[in-house]
């Protein structure tokens, strides 16, 4: 079975199917991590290139070590240090690393939309890492394979996702994926961060910790970004904690085997209490883990269509 | 119209004789590890290892190995194999690992199947066991217990049925 694009943008643009095939490949590149030798030559003589216009280790980091298992050779270029600090555009930038002989490019950019905008103009498979506060369709699909992992499935789970869901990626690429596949999905949070428009999406709203965690599988946090402070979206980072901070008597709320997420990094003591961080029911470096076979399977994937 | 070229009684006694010589090269089943190549393979593997405890009395490890990665035409290739789970039980260092299929044709997926178990040890040494030796090899491999050669044209189809129970086997040339 082939995917149909030869680049993954969003989760909003692939079926249910196409959730479904990644995850299962994804589960055969689990198996290879496993091992003494932690690399297959699939994508050997293959280049992947890490352009990356946010600052980001854990992700890049976790796409570089993909590559490499599949043994396709890496270039990150982290524009800091690029000439897009010379002022080149970002077609010039992609046009460039295509003419060093690029045949997967993952790009991360602060404005919404970038990947797309890219992949409609070059040849190379586009993976998206990430696009302001429109999608982060690796760390849904990471996610994902870690709930399956731990829950069997995903139709019928209840998902709690908890935090800045107006400005974060990560949430929309989980709420398309989760209702796609056949979970009941909640957002807890301040109403600025979970305003009513979200309802559109299929998903409950929920303004109290306590009423949304009740009877949850899944506890989702995301990080609280600081820079938001001071803005008018929550007053202070203790009192958001009292308010919407996973505490251990918060997810006694949840059912007795519900597991905790985080995509990272993350803030102790702000969205999360560090006992809770670090118990049992993490699965905090699950995901860590789960991300590199994810990654593979999504490499391996868009390299095999050709279009 | 498909030729039916083996029954499921053809079957049985092909496994049966290969079970035997199996035994009978390693001087007993103590020191050998079985591992289907996906998908083929692993039907016939299961069966082999259980005639083979049948007449030995003990169990003897099955291993699943997953190929795709390790082909050598992913790059040409219109569709793409579908990654499946590589699963072996057992330690493979210093063991003999006997890879099983279901047909040997040009010999590139033994060819991968060895890399792929090289990946993940280093065995004493590998054996080969198919259920069908058609011929037209590309690479010079040859396997070690051969259920039926059957000489084909290369427009021909082999297809091998293995179930279960074994109620349904049979090989069909098309």
């Amino acid at each position: 079975m082939n995917l149909r694009s030869k680049d993954l943008i969003s989760i909003k643009d692939i079926s249910a199917d196409e959730i479904g095939h990644i995850l299962e490949t994804a589960a055969g590149f689990k198996d290879v991590l496993g091992r003494d030798i932690k690399k297959v030559p699939a994508l050997r003589g293959k280049t992947t290139v890490n352009l990356f216009y946010e600052p980001s280790t854990r992700t890049r980091t976790s796409f570089e070590v993909a590559a490499k298992r599949l043994s396709t050779d890496v270039i990150n270029i982290a524009t800091s240090t690029s000439s897009v600090v010379k002022g080149e555009t970002l077609l010039d930038t992609a046009k460039t690393v295509l003419a060093l002989g690029a045949d997967i490019v993952v790009i991360r950019h602060k404005c919404s939309g970038t990947p797309h905008f890219l992949a409609r103009n070059i040849d190379a498979s586009v993976v998206n890492a990430g696009d302001g506060t429109n999608e982060h369709p690796t760390q849904a699909l990471l996610d994902l394979f870690t709930m399956k992992e731990h829950k069997g499935g995903i139709q019928g789970l209840e998902v709690a996702i908890v935090g800045d869901i107006l400005h974060s990626r990560v949430a929309k690429s989980n709420i398309y994926a989760l209702t796609k596949l056949g979970a009941k999905v909640r957002l807890i949070g301040p109403p600025t961060f979970v305003p009513d428009c979200l309802k559109g999406l299929g998903v409950d709203l929920y303004t109290d910790m306590n009423a949304g965690l009740e009877g949850v599988d899944v506890i989702m946090m995301l990080r609280i970004q600081l820079e938001r402070q001071g803005k008018g979206f929550f007053p202070s980072t203790q009192e958001y904690f009292r308010n919407w901070g996973l505490t251990a008597a918060r997810v006694s709320r949840a059912k007795k085997d519900a597991i905790i997420m985080h995509p990272g990094p993350m803030n102790r003591g702000i969205e999360i209490a560090s006992e809770v961080a670090d118990s049992s029911r993490s699965v905090i470096l699950d995901q860590v883990t789960n991300g590199i076979a994810v990654r593979m399977a999504v490499l391996y994937l868009v390299s095999g269509v050709r279009e | 119209m498909p030729k039916e070229l083996l029954d499921r009684k053809d079957i049985e006694r092909a496994i049966t004789r290969m079970a035997h010589e199996i035994i009978e090269k390693n001087k007993g089943i103590r020191s050998i590890c079985l591992v289907g190549i996906q998908q083929g393979g692993v039907h016939l593997a299961n069966r082999l290892s259980a005639k083979l405890k049948e007449i030995e009395g003990s169990n003897i490890p099955v291993g699943i190995l997953d190929i795709s990665l390790y082909r050598d035409d992913l790059n040409v290739r219109k569709e793409q194999p579908v990654v499946r789970r590589t699963q072996v039980p057992c330690e493979i260092n210093d063991r003999k690992v006997v890879l099983v299929d279901d047909v040997l044709f040009t010999g590139r997926s033994i060819r991968a199947a060895m890399d792929a178990i090289m990946d993940l040890g280093r065995p004493s040494a590998i054996q080969l066991a198919v259920l069908v030796d058609r011929g037209h090899r590309e690479l010079p491999i040859k396997a070690d217990f051969v259920g039926k050669n059957i000489p084909t044209s290369m427009e021909e189809t082999v297809t091998v049925h293995l179930t279960g129970d074994g109620t349904e086997d049979r090989v069909e040339l098309e």
